[in-house]
């Protein structure tokens, strides 16, 4: 009897979680041969990037908000987070722009997409807050300007931009949690999902492949290659589209390509 | 294509069976932050970062003394932006907004009561002691009928627009019936340029404070903020939002933000804010929820950009298959 | 106080205007780095993938 059976909650979140991310996909050491381009890199590069923000902002928070002003170390970290949020904020979009157009969030992997989306989406205000939180002149710009925005939607009236104690509480405290927790959520199912598969190339299909896996090493098919579809005709799409057909488990015993 | 042959065709992604090649995830992390660590530095060696300090109304008083009056005097009869403001300041309607029937901002009500004739002027002119022509001014104005304090506070207003500063940093405007606030005036001026008026719209509650609102308020209701901004290109026309101080890069991301903004009929409209904030709501919306958005879940489809990103992956296939 | 930094940035931005357009030269420059970097990173040739092996499904 499983401990899901028994009854016992931890038994039955550990076997779910087991389910859902075995170590060889937690950590893994191969992956599909399609990700063959620099494109693939732009999300470990924001993530990364995410690192050295939250490792500045400590630094920074240690010796608290004014520190920057009148310490030259100050100032470098204070410089060093600024440029590695220039530098989060580049390489995410980048790493979005190449999701969008590889339609990421094709075979179930829509979540995957979404967290990532609000991922962004909370990035923006806690950025926002920080700028607010500088002390300086921009500090008081921006807050006394963008007041007005959420003033207007009602947010203004428990949100206040202009309160530096609230603001920086978001800043240092919860808005990153909200960003953690949002892209370890969208890691975590990248994990667990994998990265999304090519497009198939043509658009009919052996009723017979339907359902099952897609093109392998040219080294190790078995069977007839497929016709090349006729493109755009037939919607019945299926995996085994392309020529190249299912890969056998085992062993790679073929040339390399 | 048919729905079930949409789902037919999704399902057909969900696992990749095919070949792996090996990866090392961890070493490729550790490449990433390094790679990217040597890029901050070097931007942070190369580059610093801005920091302009803070006007303050000490700065403000002594710099443009003819301008910290003139809004001063709106504070003192409540025709300043923030004393007109509305919610969640006052209820004024100088800046409330709407959608149609959507009033959030009324509905919210007023939840940081600011009084502008009291909070900015009238409190911190009580707390000065030792001041006996200064006290009986505030007094006189103080009981006088609203009519009459606003015929006072609006000729003062226009001969404002024709003053002229004397040595001593003062203001002074040609006579005229102005009642007592000519005294008013200058004894909150005068408190302004010592600095007690930064200290007192701070701490008018408590001694620790966290939140200069009072102070950002009275500032931005004159122009010393704006004319920074200006210099700086933050203003609303300028696209300000994007952008940073000095010539560093800004938050880019903010573009579309700012775009409606210069376009109208937002550029024109009262009700900017609300309604700019309600499509960039829409608009993030539909950023999550593309993968359910007939026509834009599809055009990566239809713009083959992934031709070349997986233009390895084509090519081993038709090598394999002809 | 400030670092020095090596080349100051600390004087307003020349900007790019176009009627209703503005926007600052250096966000102008970020903008394009950003489309630069994503078209390289597309067409940039990938190092070759070594053998590829058939493995269990790790998806």
């Amino acid at each position: 009897m499983s401990d899901a059976e028994r009854g016992s909650w931890t038994g039955a979140v550990r076997e779910r979680a087991l389910a859902a991310l075995p170590p060889e996909k937690l950590l893994p050491d191969t992956q599909p041969a399609y990700m063959s381009s620099w494109i693939y890199v732009f999300g470990v590069l924001s993530l990364v990037s995410l690192v050295l923000i939250i490792a500045s902002g400590v630094i920074l928070s240690l010796q608290g908000p004014d520190w920057w002003h009148t310490s030259g170390i100050g100032h470098f970290f204070n410089s060093f987070h600024l440029w590695s949020v220039e530098l989060f904020f580049f390489f995410m979009v980048i790493h979005l722009w190449g999701k969008y157009w590889m339609a990421a969030w094709r075979g179930g992997r829509s979540r995957t997409w979404m967290t990532g989306a609000v991922a962004f989406l909370v990035a923006i205000p806690c950025a926002l807050t920080g700028y607010v939180s500088q002390q300086n002149f921009d500090s008081q710009w921006i807050s006394t300007q963008a007041k007005d925005a959420l003033n207007a939607a009602g947010i203004g009236s428990f949100w206040n931009l202009m309160n530096f104690g609230q603001m920086y509480t978001y800043h240092v405290l919860l808005l990153p949690l909200a960003v953690v927790a949002l892209v370890a959520a969208h890691v975590l199912l990248v994990r667990k999902h994998g990265i999304v598969p090519p497009f198939h190339r043509s658009q009919t299909v052996s009723p017979a492949h339907a359902g099952a896996a897609t093109n392998g090493s040219p080294a190790a098919h078995n069977g007839a290659p497929l016709p090349a579809g006729v493109p755009g005709a037939d919607p019945m799409p299926s995996p085994a589209l392309d020529p190249g057909i299912v890969v056998a488990a085992g062993p790679d015993t073929g040339p390399v390509p | 294509m048919s729905r079930a042959s949409r789902r037919r065709e999704d399902e057909s992604y969900r696992e990749w069976k095919g070949a792996y090649i090996p990866y090392d995830i961890l070493r490729e992390a550790t490449i990433a932050l390094g790679v990217v660590l040597a890029l901050v530095l070097l931007l942070t060696i190369l580059f610093s970062s801005p920091d302009l300090p803070p006007s303050t109304i000490k700065s403000w008083s002594r710099t443009d003394p003819v301008d910290f009056v003139t809004t001063a005097a709106t504070e003192l009869d409540g025709s300043s932006m923030s004393g007109s403001y509305g919610p969640p300041y006052n209820h004024g309607t100088g800046s409330v907004q709407h959608i149609g029937f959507l009033r959030p901002q009324q509905w919210f009500g007023v939840s940081q009561p600011i009084n502008s004739a009291q909070d900015d002027v009238l409190a911190p002119l009580r707390s000065i002691t030792d001041q006996p022509v200064l006290q009986r001014a505030v007094s006189t104005y103080e009981a006088a009928p609203a009519k009459t304090q606003a015929g006072w506070t609006t000729a003062y207003e226009n001969a404002l627009a024709k003053a002229t500063t004397t040595s001593s940093d003062s203001v002074s405007v040609k006579p005229g019936s102005y009642g007592p606030v000519p005294t008013v005036m200058g004894g909150l001026l005068t408190f302004a340029q010592s600095g007690g008026l930064d200290g007192a719209l701070l701490t008018s509650k408590q001694f620790y404070q966290t939140n200069p609102t009072k102070a950002l308020l009275f500032m931005a209701d004159g122009g010393v903020l704006a004319n920074r901004a200006q210099q700086q290109r933050l203003l609303g026309s300028q696209w300000g939002m994007m952008n940073e101080t000095g010539s560093y890069p800004g938050q880019v991301w903010l573009w579309l933000y700012t775009f409606w903004y210069q376009i109208k009929p937002f550029s024109t409209s009262p009700n900017a804010d609300i309604l700019v904030l309600a499509i960039m709501a829409l608009m993030s919306i539909a950023l999550v929820a593309i993968p359910f958005i007939p026509g834009v879940r599809d055009l990566p489809r239809g713009i083959p950009i992934y031709k070349l990103i997986w233009r390895d992956h084509y090519r081993a296939q038709h090598a394999d298959g002809g | 106080m400030s670092t020095a930094a090596i080349f100051n940035l600390n004087h307003p931005a020349h900007a790019v205007q176009w009627h209703f357009f503005f926007m600052s030269v250096s966000n102008v420059i970020v903008l394009g780095l950003m489309l630069i970097v994503f078209a390289v990173a597309i067409l940039a040739p990938f190092p070759g993938h070594g053998r590829p092996r058939h493995g269990g499904a790790k998806s």
